[in-house]
């Protein structure tokens, strides 16, 4: 349970521990800009429980996933602001 | 209870409804407009809002294409909220067979005034890249555009109240006849001309029209900008339309202003029943998928039932009661209310002030669903 | 179509509510299967700490799980295509299931209510950011205020502080002498004082009352908040607000369970007023953690038919609904909260949809359709709830998918039904 899952941020790598989830992993890495808004400006997340759809973000070429809703796991590609 | 007179009044809120007040207030001083919920709320709210040009019959030529030149002769003054594309129709052939009857659907519309291109297999891919590789070709109509029904129901109304029309929301009419209504408070309003536009409950108000509910469901997605650019629509989707079989599906696929995917439809005859049939959601996204495979993977946001209002002989009841030329009908406009919602309203219009319409109005008179077929 | 387990009773959530009625349910010899969206189980509260559960809570999911109680964790309820069907998507993709008996045990999700800034990044609920944090979030270091209502504040406030953070204002919009008095009354609920004594020891002296976030600045990311009590705007990393919490009835909703005052509707029992539907917790009413457990043993007891064990409950379950309601009265929302938001402030957050905008409309239904307000992928979740306390405004229809699925999701025809009756 103790290694360290690798994942890509944006094109950066970033080791979080097990348990992680993308929400806090993008968090911890500095970024604040989950996603864009309908005009534009910049959200994060919001309830942490699934339910505002704030923390949007593209997990491995799949587009709109809530990431506080899904756990790091090792090789995942994470894509914000898109 | 009397609580007022109006020249003209017209019963139902919808984008028909909404249509009949923008031109009946350019004849007559006075109108009321009735609605028991929100403007556009009833088959409006449902509607793809597909503008489209239908060869289906020529009646129905005439009345798509005279709408559709009225629509573009209003989008540069309407608001963004109406959320207007001219994404054009791109109607998709699935095999040789339906390829092989494209040059004659190009050659009616073009000789109709309506442009249209044939486009080959190579030229499909270019236009959609997300549909299906290898597919024959198609049809491009590229005048045909997409709105959002109810907003421009509402601003169709809100030019209306520009010019003096009342609206009276919150209670239905219980009684309609050519010279009152009478709403389920008591209230009543006089008036010469009454437009029965309560959609698919216009039966219910004006016994003897012969109107049926015909369901349909919707799928609409998450934002994918440019993930389809046209309207598309299978070649076969006329037969679907038109076979008054009790249940089918077709592809049709719209681009929404937002980005959004719509994704349609359904016809099924089953009442009212508003309920979601996941069996028909099924085969629907199930037939998408077999023209656009990847149309699968995106995220659907919201499921939805509406009605469209059918009549016998396929066409919208638009005209004088033969007994009470005071009553007026706009109902019944089936799965082209969004396009012919103008038309309607201008034919109303016209006949009620004694305008010579710009089409034949006869094919919709009431009266003509019956000794039609 | 994975080959699960046949069950007999369901439960969805599995949070204090859900965790408890599966307990009961076992006890009375049925066979059970628990339904959550969360990687593991323990819902809002008991929610594990990078995946590792508090121990008195993980002995319990042990103990089930040995007697064989299935978990399905991240397996969200999507559909209730006929009476006695769910359709659950899991990690697996969609699968439909058979109930006998479904308890439904959704839990609630909190308030959000709009003032300027409030959309800004690094704005959050309270829960929220706990939520976050029991995630992996790092707030070591980080200058964190907290606002909106109820106990959740101090815990959460103690909480981030015990993880590092600086807890720099504890926003309470509740009045000084109202909690005094529910501090009063606690006095018969001693386990309850008892646990508020160390939070008030731990963060207390940061506590204003009568307090809340005016607005929240920053260009891109939260800057600082302004706080009525305050002159000057505070400067901070995270701000954690929430007014209180929303009960989740979108599943009951679907179901057609009747609702009463936005709670679904129970009887003694805890039967909605749908056939084989029960109900506890947060759904039937907000009254915290002690409330849930018990509910979630009435329920629990009740779906299998052994309403004799869940009848010596009944009093305890009185006696936390007195709770409840002293917490009701104490953290009633104020009325100068719905005065924080200017017309350009956001409603919607899925659409962008302004207050000016949506509010030209007359209800929620009408809102949506001409201004979009609540058309997005949360469906008025955040924005309805928000509607409900500023203009009254009625519930949505609830329509499946109850979350946003891939359109492959719901083109599985005629999946198989999971047999489970044996
Ligand atoms: C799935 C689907 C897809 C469609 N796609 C398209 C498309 O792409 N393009 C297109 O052109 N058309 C489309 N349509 C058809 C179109 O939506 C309808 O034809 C059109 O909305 C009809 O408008 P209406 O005003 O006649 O009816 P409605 O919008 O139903 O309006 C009738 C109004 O009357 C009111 N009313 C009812 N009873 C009373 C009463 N007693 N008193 C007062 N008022 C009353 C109702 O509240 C309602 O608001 C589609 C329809 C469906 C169901
Ligand atoms: C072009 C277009 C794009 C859209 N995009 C989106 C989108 O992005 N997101 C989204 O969420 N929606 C979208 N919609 C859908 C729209 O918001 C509504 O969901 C749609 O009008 C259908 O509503 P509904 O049936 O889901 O429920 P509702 O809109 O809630 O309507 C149900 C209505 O029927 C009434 N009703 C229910 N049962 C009965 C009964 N037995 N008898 C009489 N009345 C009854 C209810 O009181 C309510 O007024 C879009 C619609 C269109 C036309
Ligand atoms: S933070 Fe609200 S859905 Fe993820």
């Amino acid at each position: 349970m103790t290694e360290l899952i690798h994942i890509l941020i944006n094109g950066h790598a970033v080791t979080v521990k097990p348990g992680t989830s993308i929400a806090a992993a993008v968090l911890n890495a500095g970024t604040t800009a989950f996603r864009k808004s309908v005009s534009h400006v910049p959200r994060g997340p919001v309830c942490g429980m699934g339910v505002c759809f704030e923390c949007r973000v593209k997990i491995d070429g799949i587009e709109h996933q809530r990431s506080c809703m899904v756990l790091c796991s090792e090789g995942m590609v994470i894509e914000t602001d898109v | 209870m009397e609580v007022g007179t109006y020249d003209a009044i017209v019963v139902g809120g919808g984008i028909v409804g909404c249509a009949c007040a923008y031109y009946l207030s350019e004849v007559f001083e006075s109108v009321l407009l009735i609605e028991p919920g929100p403007i556009g709320g009833g088959s409006t709210a449902a509607g793809m809002g597909h503008v489209v040009v239908m060869d289906d019959s020529p009646a129905q030529f005439a009345l798509t294409h005279d709408s559709q030149k009225l629509w573009k002769g209003l989008f540069s003054q309407m608001s963004d909220a109406c959320e207007v594309r001219e994404t054009g129709t791109l109607w998709v052939a699935a095999d040789e067979e339906e390829f092989s009857h494209v040059e004659g659907k190009r050659r009616f519309y073009e000789q109709h005034g309506v442009h249209a291109e044939v486009l080959d297999s190579q030229q499909v891919a270019e236009a959609e890249p997300n549909l299906r590789p290898g597919l024959p070709g198609g049809l491009r109509i590229p005048g045909d555009c997409v709105i959002y029904p109810v907003t421009a129901a509402g601003w169709l109304l809100e030019q209306a109240k520009r010019r003096g029309t009342v609206v009276r929301q919150g209670k239905p009419a219980v009684k309609v006849t050519g010279g009152s209504v009478m709403l389920s408070d008591g209230s009543r309003y006089t008036s010469a001309v009454v437009v029965n536009a309560a959609g698919g409950h216009a039966s219910e108000l004006t016994p003897g029209l012969q109107i049926e509910p015909r369901k349909g469901h919707l799928v609409i997605t998450d934002r994918y900008p440019w993930f389809v650019h046209h309207q598309l629509v299978e070649l076969g989707y006329l037969k679907s339309a038109h076979e008054m079989s009790s249940e089918s599906v077709a592809f049709n696929v719209q681009p929404r202003a937002t980005g959004q995917v719509l994704i349609g439809s359904s016809r099924q005859f089953v009442g009212w029943d508003g309920a979601i049939d996941h069996r028909i959601v099924a085969k629907m996204i199930a037939r998408a998928a077999v023209y656009m495979p990847k149309i699968a993977e995106l995220s659907a946001i919201r499921i939805w039932t509406g009605f469209r209002a059918t009549t016998p002989n396929k066409l919208p009841i638009i005209g004088s009661m033969p007994e009470d030329p005071r009553m007026m009908i706009a109902a019944g406009h089936e799965g082209l209310g969004i396009t012919t919602s103008l038309a309607t309203g201008k034919l109303i219009a016209d006949l009620a002030s004694g305008i010579t319409p710009r089409i034949d109005p006869s094919p919709f008179a009431p009266g003509a669903a019956y000794h039609h077929d | 179509m994975s080959d699960l387990t046949p069950k007999q009773i369901w439960i969805v959530g599995a949070g204090p509510a859900g965790i408890a009625a599966a307990e009961a349910a076992l006890e009375s010899g049925a066979t059970v299967g628990v339904i959550d969206e969360n990687p593991a189980p323990g819902g809002q509260i008991y929610r594990a700490l990078l995946g590792v559960m508090k121990p008195e809570i993980q002995s319990r999911v042990d103990a089930l799980h040995a007697k064989g109680v299935l978990f399905l964790n991240q397996t969200t309820v999507i559909d209730a295509p006929a009476v006695g069907e769910l359709t659950v998507k899991g990690p697996n993709g969609p699968e439909r299931l058979r109930y006998e008996s479904l308890i439904l045990a959704t839990g609630a999700r909190e308030l959000f209510l709009p003032f300027p800034g409030w959309t800004l990044p690094n704005v959050m609920g309270v829960g929220g950011l706990q939520a976050l944090v029991k995630s992996g979030l790092d707030v070591s270091g980080k200058r964190i205020v907290v606002s909106g209502t109820g106990p959740l504040l101090l815990a959460v406030g103690a909480y981030l502080k015990q993880k590092g953070a600086k807890v720099v204002r504890i926003a309470e919009q509740a009045p000084a002498q109202r909690i005094r008095e529910f501090t009063q009354r606690l006095v018969g609920y001693p386990y309850k004082l008892g646990q508020g004594i160390p939070l008030m020891l731990s963060i207390g002296a940061t506590v204003r009352t009568s307090a809340w976030v005016e607005r929240a600045n920053g260009s891109h990311v939260l800057e600082s908040v302004k706080i009525n009590s305050h002159q000057e705007p505070i400067r901070c990393d995270y701000l954690a607000c929430a007014y209180g919490f929303e009960p989740n009835v979108e599943l009951a909703t679907l179901l057609g369970c009747e609702l009463h005052r936005g709670f679904v509707e129970v009887d003694e029992t805890l039967r909605t007023s749908v056939p084989y539907v029960w109900c506890a917790g947060e759904p039937t009413g907000i009254g915290g953690i002690d409330l849930s457990e018990i509910e979630g043993k009435i329920a629990g007891y009740c779906a299998t038919g052994n309403e004799k064990a869940a009848q010596r409950l009944m009093p305890t379950r009185a006696r936390w609904m007195r709770f409840a309601a002293m917490l009701e009265v104490t953290y009633a929302l104020r009325d100068e909260l719905k005065t924080l938001p200017n017309p350009e402030t956001i409603l919607c957050r899925c659409e962008d949809v302004s207050i000016e905008q949506a509010t030209e409309w007359n209800g929620s239904r009408a809102a949506k359709l001409h201004s979009r307000c609540g058309m997005g992928p949360c469906q008025g979740r955040i924005c309805g709830a928000a509607g409900r306390f500023l203009y009254g405004w009625e519930h949505g229809t609830v329509r499946a998918p109850l979350v946003p699925v891939p359109l492959s999701d719901l083109t599985e025809r005629d999946p198989e039904l999971t047999n489970h009756t044996n």
